[in-house]
């Protein structure tokens, strides 16, 4: 699954550890996520669309 | 950079610890009894269980990490790093039994029990985490 994570990121100026920390999981997390290693689970991706204040389908799209 | 570890990976470690030292304890205190005064009946099943006792802690203490760890990735590696150690156990152990089935190695385990494989393979698995996931993070 492909993610716009890195580039909402980056439009906040928020490193990696900062949005670990607004998520309240790991810099690795992120980064599994970021680069496609690893597809967060619902609540989690749920979690990251309240962070960012956007629909999980801006955020997540299909390969 | 030093990684701060997750609180579910610290009371992992301090559990590790405790049973390590428990273990180091244990193993001299049977060996030191079944050597000057050895146990007789009953009690020398107890003695002898002794040092299984804080190899059991350790298993307890990895399934604890996967229950406290709150952080879903890294429970997965986790669960990844403990399958592959019960698969590099299972088969170590199997072709073992084969080879002293047809009398190929001696019978015997020279000291070395499914634990110690088991607990060479979450060493493996934290290599092949690392080679596949880019980190080594976990048990």
């Amino acid at each position: 699954m492909k993610n716009r994570l890195k580039v909402l990121r980056a439009e906040r100026n928020w490193s990696q550890q900062d949005l670990a920390e607004r998520l309240e999981v790991s810099r690795q997390s992120v980064n599994a996520i970021e680069t496609g290693k690893y597809d967060p689970s619902l609540p989690l991706a749920f979690r990251i669309a309240d962070v960012f204040s956007l629909p999980i389908e801006s955020i997540f799209l299909r390969d | 950079m030093t990684r701060p570890w997750s609180p579910a990976i610290r009371r992992y470690l301090q559990r590790l610890a405790l049973f390590m030292l428990a273990y180091m304890a244990l193993i001299f205190l049977a060996g030191y009894l079944f050597r000057h005064a050895p146990p007789q009946g009953l009690l020398a099943y107890g003695v002898a269980v002794l040092p299984a006792l804080p190899i059991i802690g350790v298993f307890w203490t990895v399934g604890r990490l996967l229950i406290e760890e709150t952080d879903e990735y890294l429970r997965m590696l986790h669960v990844r790093q403990t399958l592959f150690a019960t698969g590099f156990c299972l088969t170590v152990m199997t072709v073992w039994e084969f080879l002293q089935n047809y009398d190929v190695v001696a019978p015997g385990n020279g000291g070395f029990g499914a634990a110690f494989f088991w607990f060479m393979g979450l060493g493996f698995g934290a290599i092949w985490n690392r080679l596949t996931a880019g980190t080594c993070d976990g048990a």
